[in-house]
């Protein structure tokens, strides 16, 4: 019959469309390298790909929690508040051990997550409302730890604690690994476990979710717990870079990590989401920094971090337009 | 009254689910008021009453969706208290919601599973899990690709999926509110048949429904209720159509020859053509669609489910743009870049999916009501209060709106009220041409009644409508023409004594094998 047939060929291009947006930022990224291969010498440098790695994880690690929380319909704005205190943290407890300030910089994210995931499921508070607080409040809790010093020296000595920020592992970056490892758990756990499938249902329909009898509460709590941890950990790298804890860093990343998100697809109304293509989002974002410094080292041109800013704002502008225009085809189709 | 006032009969079973005395109040209203409900085990119980009656609140409350103010719990021989949904589906009781039923954007496989995905090691097991769901919906006749997200689908075979997931929770008792509102003849028989199987089993089953005959095919026993209080309760053959409806009505019913509340005028042979629409084509699912409406007429567009009928509407309402075809309105063509080119020309389209394109949930019933009438009713910008409040006043009177007052978010309405609040938005617009996607689906027999009454008489002032219905009677009863799609084709026009349920029927099924036939739906009305 006409109709079966006519609904087969929309199913299938809605899936070509669906598939498209999905790797047009992969295309994008893969075009950039391309690019900065062709035009900067030491671009496809070794030590480019490592510093770019150590540096950027820390992006990769927060965007990886924001994509869980954008996925239920959320967002957590305390992101980089928790970086800056958690680094604060790592660096008052780097003399007492180095998985001693692990432990602890992750679990003061998780804290921060866990007081946002309790107000937002159990009070029914607005995310955005909650976690602007939390934001307020982190960043007030970092400068107190630090004792209102520009920063908390980490003790050098302990070398495990500087590897690892600065280190190697199988010629890798240590934050590198660290977040390529936590990408692969977020997509096992967003493809193949109930709370990333739930997760997903809630954005796509809480009252839905809830009477399918899904833990709406326990889910939300999760993925803000997640986003905090994961944010306590990319504070304890930052720390570890930069040799000290500092209360000021981490201004503005929670806005970088929405960005890669979005540029890697997700709606920021939920019920749907991709760990890969907010890694590539992540990293698209960071390489655009990248490429910018080093087209300023040729020195055609010299463009000031603020244009550096401004050219990303663009792209994110450009990226979300073109994303909407694919999803009307979609819903036209 | 003539209905029966003896104590109602005992169930044939013991009782398997009892509720006694339910309270229940929202911020003042009363939902429920001393309700009681009593399911035997294997039994099928029917569970009908007017549109805010509260049974769907009585499902809600039972499940732990909401709290109850007071009464007792009784299922399988212990009293219960489920906190949530979640404690109701592990304790045995599988739900099919009215309202929020699944979630869109997840496959339907998904949707069938979620919350008891098949796991081995705390992982997904998505091949078993996809095969399952496959397997599932084969049984009930339905063949998809279960990878697909569930939008994708229309509603009736998203039902279909609702079903399939209440079934597949071993549960001793199934609740369905209104699971066939979108349902074709065949699926609606599907429906039954899972039914008769549950029974079987000894599973029991609440089915709640606006369609009388329904319950009489497949319930044993009936409880119906009145304004939150339980009026009836007894053997579904020991009480006729007439005292049913008097029962849920709360009075007696006069006229009880008609099956719709349609007073159908002569349409004058000379009626001024308002809506041409000619060999409309739109990607696959027009091909080639053609209707006129004439001033003060009803025009039923009939057809099956994905004959295209809906589309024709959207385009018409300038919603869709067509790919070919050519539109008159009031003897001009037209071409109708969007709704509100539309609205601005008269027109008016209530559709079919009140959820997506209809209510806005969080705003009163007041706002959703003049939603499309603010323009008109505001000077300089600023809204005037006075003429609004009289207008939804009217309509709240007019089409028996049951709300606690014009300020109530309309989510908080019972689903039948919602439907009508719709309505009276598109009947406060005083349009020329209203375009009516299944007007009366989710709708209680007393308002249906009024609701097509009202559309006669909307008509006999000038106003032209374009009814789409899956409901022979309101087509045969109410129209004075009738537009048959097959396949997005106009494939007959049938005026006068032609309108009749065979040859509907006959041109409908077009090009269909003689099993795809419907069978002749018998007529949910009133009928002692
Ligand atoms: N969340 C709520 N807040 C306030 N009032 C509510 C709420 N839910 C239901 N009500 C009110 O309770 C009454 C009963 O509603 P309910 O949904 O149970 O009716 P129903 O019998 O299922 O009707 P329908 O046939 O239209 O589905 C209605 O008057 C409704 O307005
Ligand atoms: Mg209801």
């Amino acid at each position: 019959m006409l109709s079966t047939n006519a609904k087969a060929d929309r199913a299938k291009r809605t899936r070509l469309l669906s598939t498209l947006s999905q790797y047009g930022v992969l295309a994008a990224l893969i075009l950039l390298i391309v690019f900065g291969a062709l035009r900067y010498t030491g671009f496809m440098s070794e030590y480019n790909f490592s510093t770019f790695l150590r540096y950027n994880a820390m992006f990769g690690l927060i965007s990886l929690g924001m994509c869980f929380v954008i996925m239920t319909g959320g967002i957590d704005l305390s992101v980089g508040s928790v970086v800056a205190m958690s680094s604060v943290v790592a660096a008052l407890l780097s003399p007492y051990g180095a998985f001693t300030a692990l432990l602890g910089a992750v679990l003061a994210g998780a804290l921060v997550g866990l007081l946002n995931g309790w107000i937002i499921a159990r009070l029914g508070i607005q995310p955005f409302i909650t976690t602007l607080a939390t934001l307020l409040g982190a960043r007030g809790l970092a400068l107190l730890l630090a004792r209102n010093q520009g920063g908390v020296g980490v003790d050098t000595s302990n070398t495990v604690f500087t590897w690892f920020g600065q280190g190697d592992l199988l010629r890798l970056p240590v934050p590198g690994v660290m977040m390529i490892v936590a990408f692969v758990l977020g997509a096992v756990a967003l493809r193949a476990t109930p709370f990333g499938r739930h997760a997903l249902a809630i954005g796509g329909g809480e009252d839905a979710s809830k009477l399918m009898g899904l833990n709406v509460g326990r889910i939300k709590l999760g993925v803000y717990v997640l986003s905090g941890a994961l944010a306590g950990l990319a504070g304890l790298i930052l720390a570890s870079q930069l040799g000290a804890g500092q209360p000021t860093e981490g201004l503005g990343w929670e806005l970088s990590a929405i960005a890669s998100v979005v540029v890697g697809g997700t709606l920021l109304t939920g019920g749907t989401g991709s760990v890969w293509s907010t890694l590539v989002g992540a990293m698209l974002l960071g390489l655009i920094f990248n490429i910018l410094n080093f087209e300023n080292g040729k020195g055609i041109i010299s463009l000031s971090p603020y244009w550096q800013s401004v050219i990303r704002g663009g792209f994110l502008l450009l990226v979300v337009v073109l994303q909407s225009r694919l999803a009307r085809q979609k819903g036209r189709s | 009254m003539t209905a029966p006032t003896s104590a109602p009969p005992a169930p044939s079973g013991p009782l398997l689910l009892d509720m006694q005395h339910i309270q229940k109040a929202f911020a003042g209203v009363t939902a429920l008021d001393n309700a009681s409900l009593g399911v035997a085990a294997g039994e099928v119980h029917a569970l009908i009453g007017q549109n805010g009656a509260g049974k769907s609140t009585m499902i809600k409350v039972l499940t732990g969706a909401y709290r109850r103010d007071g009464g007792s719990i009784t299922f399988a021989g212990q009293p219960v208290d489920f906190a949530s949904p979640l404690a109701a589906q592990r304790g045995g009781i599988a739900t099919i919601y009215q309202e929020v039923n699944l979630v869109p954007l997840r496959t339907v496989a998904e949707n069938i599973f979620l919350g008891r995905e098949p796991r081995k090691w705390g992982l997904i097991q998505w091949p078993a899990m996809n095969a399952e769901a496959a397997r599932l919906l084969t049984e009930l006749g339905i063949q998809l690709d279960v990878k697909e997200p569930l939008g994708s689908f229309s509603t009736a075979i998203q039902q279909m999926v609702a079903l399939a997931r209440a079934v597949s929770i071993n549960a001793r008792l199934v609740i369905m509110d209104e699971p066939t509102s979108s349902l074709n003849e065949r699926e609606v028989e599907t429906l039954f048949g899972v039914i008769r199987g549950l029974k079987a089993r000894g599973v029991s089953v609440i089915f709640v429904s606006h369609r009388l005959d329904e319950l009489y095919a497949v319930c044993d026993r009936i409880t119906v209720m009145r304004d939150g209080r339980t009026v009836y309760a007894g053997d579904m053959q020991g009480i006729s159509r007439l005292q049913l409806v008097e029962q849920m009505l709360g009075r007696e019913i006069k006229n009880a020859g008609a099956q719709t509340g349609f007073v159908k005028h002569k349409g004058s042979a000379g009626a001024k053509p308002l809506l041409g629409v000619g060999g409309v084509v739109r990607g696959t699912r027009l091909q080639g669609a053609s209707v006129e409406v004439g001033e003060g007429e009803v025009v039923g567009l009939a057809g099956l489910l994905g004959s295209g009928r809906s589309e024709l509407a959207r385009v018409i309402f300038g919603a869709d743009q067509p790919d070919a075809g050519e539109l008159r309105f009031g003897g001009q063509p037209v071409q109708f870049r969007s709704p509100s080119d539309a609205i601005k020309a008269g027109l008016g389209f209530c559709s079919e999916d009140r959820k997506a394109e209809g209510i806005v949930p969080e705003l009163s019933v007041r706002e959703n009501l003049t939603l499309a009438l603010l323009p008109r009713l505001s000077r300089a910008g600023v809204v005037d209060n006075r003429q609004q409040a009289e207008i939804v006043e009217r309509f709240v009177a007019s089409l028996g709106i049951k709300t606690s007052n014009p300020d109530q978010p309309i989510r908080e309405l019972s689903g039948g009220n919602q439907q009508k609040v719709l309505l009276a938005r598109w009947l406060a617009m005083n349009p020329k041409l209203l375009i009516l996607d299944e007007p009366t689906r989710g709708i209680d027999v007393g308002a249906k009644a009024e609701i097509q009454r009202l559309i006669g008489e909307l008509a006999q002032e000038g106003l032209g409508v374009l009814m789409i219905s899956s409901e022979l009677e309101e087509l045969i009863e109410g129209c004075q023409h009738v537009t048959v799609l097959h396949d997005g084709k106009t494939v007959a026009n049938l005026a006068g004594d032609e309108i009749s349920e065979a040859q509907l029927l006959h041109a409908m099924a077009q090009g269909l094998e003689p099993e795809d036939m419907p069978r002749p739906p018998t007529p949910p009305q009133v009928r002692a």
